[in-house]
């Protein structure tokens, strides 16, 4: 069989690796005992987590007039928070899914950490709007069942509900999307652990996987079905996101371009997020063979070209809200109104973080520069949840009634709800990075000989 | 033929495929092969008919549809029709384009998930479920070959060595 790879192509798997090398370096995080940072990094967020749980609880308990909404702004951090976070999932998606579709084989370094990412942030945006129901108990309400008040339906035609389904579809195919790619991996750990504990979580989580060539047929059949599913599905969800706040009639909200700009920014902040995990996952799990700087300049590369079309969606919402002539709209989140008004810092602190900064993206020594990179993605998740604030803040203090304008000031439950759930996001993580296996293993056996790099220097050297 | 079966343990996915291919001119018959990774073109040269999950995925893709279709015709339309907003519910075909995002994620819903549940159930994998591959190395870096045998293996001990075959084992 052909393993040919163009020589040009840069090696995915780095240094002199065979099959049993990569079985050992992706279990030996999960063998392993965890290291003192690694605690130090846990206890952090577990206590950022439980101090979010203590303002969630106040705001059950107490109603949500202890956030800092008013009249006016009725929309503010969770909405923010809700909308940062899902758009923060596209980018798992997008790589397991899109990536698949287009055969690169870069992705099964990192899809497995993406995808984990992608259900982790989703956990986090759903919890957001369930709180702002007030009454979370009646939060079933959302579903269509007939309720005990008379079989009163929910209304097809809300974008809400559209939300509903979406976010739950998305979430759950995500789900199964992992878990089945997760199987054979389950089972290379099972098959290695020697403790009976260790043993045994892993024969229940790799649902008996054995690796029979009809279950690969399968496998891979159901993971390109899947990734086909996927991805119009990751389209969809921000879509719908999107809608909720272009079918309204408020200005600044009411556009038509928000559905490509809202999919375009949610691949461009969650690519950021990927990019924050991993540069910090390869050096403490100790996989730079296997998450190279080809990866991390790969997604340095769709965050320049996300970040492009987000930009220019800036310059048309700007120039729009210009040339319409409207009064109101020279006050929406990308006006001269905006850039000069009281949310003038903003403004600019979303046109310096998501379009100016990642400009300096264009240049081979700094995107392929691993510190740089780092700092460029805490910068992107900044500016993307202050796009999201700008939309929504920016947008409600200022309407059609200028009587009724004012400003928002977030309460501490507001932002400690906003840490509780990053808290929660990295509790999961991290223990998702001790138990699971970080790297599709499997997968990325089946490119070791086309991609490695002892291999590709082998088949080089012979046909000389 | 004694219901015996040989097992071939080979370390190199390439080796493993030239030995299948062996077998198959040799008109051997191959049980049951374990690899650890999918191995790109084994299933063609052992002469795996190609699955139809895909066609189930599909179908299940229709039902998902249908379903949205009924569901929210029944509940906007028929069961109770709301004034909403100024934006009645008189007819399936009036609302039909709110309804496109929901019919949308419901094909996928239903196509995602009782395909996975159609995987689950034909290769047979659920908690609680025994794993059975007979080599733990299998889900390492070797390859296994199950093959059905009669009582003279020797033919076949020799082709497999030939083609490179790291052991040879023969489990009644």
């Amino acid at each position: 069989m052909s393993h040919y790879e163009a020589s040009i192509r840069e090696p995915l798997i780095n240094g002199n690796k065979s099959y049993h090398d990569i079985t050992v370096d992706v279990a030996a995080p999960v063998e392993g005992k965890a290291n003192k940072k690694w605690w130090i990094a846990f206890t952090i967020a577990l206590v950022a987590f439980l101090y979010g749980i203590g303002c969630i609880a106040y705001t059950i308990g107490t109603g949500i007039g202890v956030w800092g909404l008013n009249n006016r702004v009725n929309w503010a951090w969770d909405i923010t928070n809700f909308v940062w976070w899902v758009g923060i999932g596209h980018a798992g998606t997008l790589i397991s899914a899109v990536l698949l579709l287009f055969r690169q084989k870069w992705r099964m370094g990192i899809n497995r950490s993406a995808e984990a990412m992608t259900i982790f942030a989703v956990f986090q945006a759903g919890l957001f709007p369930i709180i702002h129901m007030g009454r979370v108990w009646n939060a079933f309400y959302v579903l269509p069942l007939p309720n005990a008040l008379g079989s009163l339906w929910v209304n097809f035609n809300s974008p809400l509900l559209w939300d509903v389904f979406a976010i739950s579809t998305y979430l759950s195919v995500s789900l199964v999307f992992w878990y089945t790619g997760l199987l054979p991996d389950f089972a290379m750990l099972r098959d290695r652990a020697v403790r009976p504990f260790q043993k045994k979580i892993y024969s229940l989580l790799s649902f008996g996987w054995s690796g029979r060539l009809k279950d690969w047929q399968r496998f891979e059949e159901v993971s390109l079905v899947l990734a086909g599913l996927a991805t119009p599905l990751v389209l969809s969800v921000h879509t719908i996101v999107s809608m909720d706040f272009a079918t309204s009639v408020i200005p600044g909200w009411h556009s038509t371009i928000f559905p490509p700009y809202f999919v375009a920014g949610a691949i461009f902040s969650g690519f950021a997020m990927v990019q924050t995990l991993l540069i910090i996952m390869r050096k403490v799990s100790n996989l730079e063979a296997y998450i190279t700087r080809v990866h991390i300049e790969n997604m340095n590369k769709v965050i320049l070209l996300t970040g492009g079309i987000v930009s220019v969606a800036y310059i048309t919402e700007f120039f729009l809200a210009w040339y319409s002539g409207s009064s109101y709209e020279d006050y929406i989140y990308l006006s001269i109104g905006a850039a000069t008004g009281p949310y003038w810092w903003a403004f600019w602190a979303l046109i310096i973080c998501n379009f100016i900064i990642p400009q300096s993206l264009w240049f081979k020594k700094l995107r392929t520069n691993y510190v740089w990179s780092f700092f460029i993605s805490i910068v992107i998740n900044i500016g993307m949840w202050f796009e999201r604030f700008d939309i929504i803040v920016i947008g409600l203090s200022r309407g059609h009634l200028p009587s009724s304008w004012t400003m928002f000031s977030p309460t501490f439950v507001d932002v400690g709800i906003f840490i509780g759930t990053i808290g929660f996001f990295f509790v999961l993580f991290l223990l998702y990075a001790r138990t699971f296996p970080v790297i599709a293993q499997a997968e990325l056996k089946s490119i070791l000989k086309s991609s490695g790099e002892n291999y590709k220097k082998l088949r080089e050297n012979n046909h000389e | 033929m004694s219901n015996k079966t040989l097992q071939a343990i080979f370390d190199d996915d390439d080796v493993l495929l030239s030995a299948v291919k062996d077998l198959r001119a040799a008109e051997y018959h191959i049980e049951e092969i374990f690899t650890p990774f999918p191995v790109h073109g084994l299933e063609k040269a052992v002469g795996l008919p190609n699955t139809r999950i895909a066609i189930m995925a599909f179908i299940y893709g229709v039902i998902g549809f249908s379903f949205a279709v009924w569901m929210m015709n029944y509940m906007m339309i028929a069961d109770w029709p709301q004034n909403i907003g100024g934006k009645p519910s008189f007819s399936f075909a009036e609302n039909m384009p709110a309804f496109v995002p929901i019919m949308f994620e419901l094909t996928v819903f239903f196509a995602a998930h009782l395909m996975v549940i159609t995987f689950y159930m034909r290769s047979k994998l659920w908690p609680f479920k025994n794993a059975e591959n007979p080599d733990p190395r299998t889900t390492d870096d070797h390859f296994m070959i199950e093959i059905a045998v009669s009582d003279d293996v020797n033919a076949l001990e020799d082709l497999l060595k030939k083609a490179g075959a790291k052991e040879i084992k023969i489990k009644a």
